[in-house]
């Protein structure tokens, strides 16, 4: 199903989302890979409070490449970056500061799932490579946090994005999981043209 | 585009490869969104090909990884240019990185240190071959780490026969799964040494999508594999889906008796590439 959502959403609104949909964000979203997920959390744990709050916009796993032109960022490019290596800290991240969306690239792990299903929040796929397409859709940068300390692909960059999608939604709070799902059709499948192979 | 300076169309064709995706690989992407029946692939697809466009209207680079800058030179051996190739395609890569801007993709591997203008050891990549004649045909492929990543060599036991080749391909394909941004281009090298077999991969992905190796027995297993390849369902960016593959191309060289090497080069959707003609008298243009 095809949905139009404007941020922040709600947790209710975040666990009727499912597997297949297909959801374009407009409001906030901010940026964090790796140094971002760990600084955040450290920053926590020491009672030190956040400048923003994640729990009212959708996390993307993104190292954008922008641009300051007459004292204003510009982006230049901002596809996402492959998800994979947040999977060791994204289950505490998402308990500790509950974003219902996370747009990444290639999916997560066990560990996420059900972080997902706990806080009610769903993971979605944004398109490889369609850097140029997602920098189309960022209206606005609002603010960058930790740029010194982090650097540009690793700061938060919070973006004030229209239409930003296509997001397909690959994992749910519901225990809906894509890959999962694909992998009995895909060995289905290779069975089938292994036989064919084999009668040529 | 006419004649021009030889280090001025060498930047254009650098900005077009980033810029522009070559209209073959458009129609491909546009003909697998015609046939794709899964509306998930469907919805990657459109973004791939609205991505296409707001990229080549804007003049931007397509996607952030803007590549490793990999050049194929066919030298005539009559040019008068041959001494100066070398530092002509250097300076354009450096050129180009500031100018349009490309990402400096180029990494020392023991320091990590970027020299942070897409130069270094071996780098740009130039791979050279001399033909006759006094015209120099220089291609540019800016490829993509995350698609090279999945690239891989077999060394098959030559008792598995073409049988034991088609499966390889399968196995490997669905074993990338969506990390090489698919729908993609694989290129095959069969057989030489292992370098000639992913040297052959690398140049079979240069090839236009539609286009048929000349060995009837080549054409007719890049048809098949590209069939099989697509009955996967891996499908755009592995969400499940018809094209997983939009080409299969396939380059052949003699083999050792006891060797039936197999290069697998895969190429992600943006299937970028530029070509200079320079000729004698010192003017150039880019010709596709």
């Amino acid at each position: 199903m095809k949905r139009n959502l404007t941020l922040p959403i709600n947790e209710s609104t975040a666990r009727e989302l499912r597997m297949g949909d297909i959801l374009f964000l407009t409001g906030t979203i901010f940026t964090a890979r790796d140094e971002a997920h760990l600084l955040m959390l450290e920053k926590h744990e020491t009672g030190v409070s956040l400048p923003f709050d994640p729990s009212q916009m959708a996390l993307f796993h993104c190292g954008p490449v922008v641009s300051e032109q007459g004292g204003k960022w510009q982006v230049i490019a901002a596809g996402p970056t492959t998800s994979i290596r947040m999977e060791i800290f994204e289950d505490k991240y998402l308990e500790t500061f509950r974003p219902p969306i996370i747009i990444g690239k290639g999916g997560m792990g066990d560990r996420t799932q059900a972080a997902l299903q706990s806080v009610g929040a769903v993971y979605t796929h944004y398109t490889g490579g369609a850097g140029a397409l997602a920098a189309k859709c960022i209206e606005s940068v609002e603010g960058v946090e930790w740029l010194d300390e982090l650097g540009m692909p690793e700061a938060a960059w919070f973006f004030k994005v229209k239409d930003f999608g296509p997001l397909l939604v690959t994992m749910d709070s519901a225990g809906g999981n894509l890959y999962k799902t694909l992998e009995p059709t895909i060995a289905n499948n290779v069975q089938a043209i292994m036989a064919r192979i084999n009668a040529t | 585009m006419g004649s021009l300076p030889v280090s001025t169309a060498l930047r254009a064709a650098l900005k077009q490869a980033a810029t522009v995706l070559p209209q073959d690989v458009v129609r491909a992407l546009e003909a697998a969104r015609a046939r794709e029946t899964s509306a998930m692939a469907s919805a990657q697809l459109d973004a791939i090909l609205e991505n296409v466009s707001v990229a080549s209207n804007g003049s931007i680079p397509m996607c952030q990884d803007t590549g490793i800058q990999t050049f194929f030179v066919e030298a005539g051996v009559e040019s008068p240019f041959l001494k100066d190739l070398k530092a002509w395609i250097r300076e354009a890569v450096v050129q180009a990185t500031s100018d349009i801007p490309l990402r400096p993709n180029t990494v020392d591997p023991f320091t990590g240190k970027n020299p942070g203008d897409n130069t270094g050891y071996y780098m740009p990549c130039i791979n050279w071959e001399l033909v006759e004649g006094s015209d120099v045909v220089i291609t540019v492929l800016p490829k993509g780490g995350g698609s090279e990543n999945m690239s891989a060599l077999k060394m098959l036991p030559p008792g598995v026969g073409q049988k034991g080749i088609k499966k390889a391909v399968i196995e490997h394909i669905v074993a990338c799964g969506g990390k090489p941004c698919p729908p993609t281009i694989v290129g095959l090298g069969i057989g030489g040494g292992a370098d000639i077999a992913m040297k052959l991969g690398k140049k079979a992905v240069l090839r236009e999508i539609g286009s048929r190796n000349a060995l009837d027995k080549a054409a007719e297993l890049e048809r098949e594999l590209l069939d099989l390849v697509n009955m996967t369902g891996v499908g755009a960016m592995g969400v499940g889906g018809d094209t997983t593959c939009l080409a299969v191309h396939i380059e052949v060289a003699h083999r050792h008796p006891a060797s039936l090497p197999l290069g697998i080069l895969v190429q992600c959707w943006a299937d970028r590439r530029a070509r200079v003609r320079l000729r004698a008298d010192g003017t150039a243009e880019v010709i596709s």
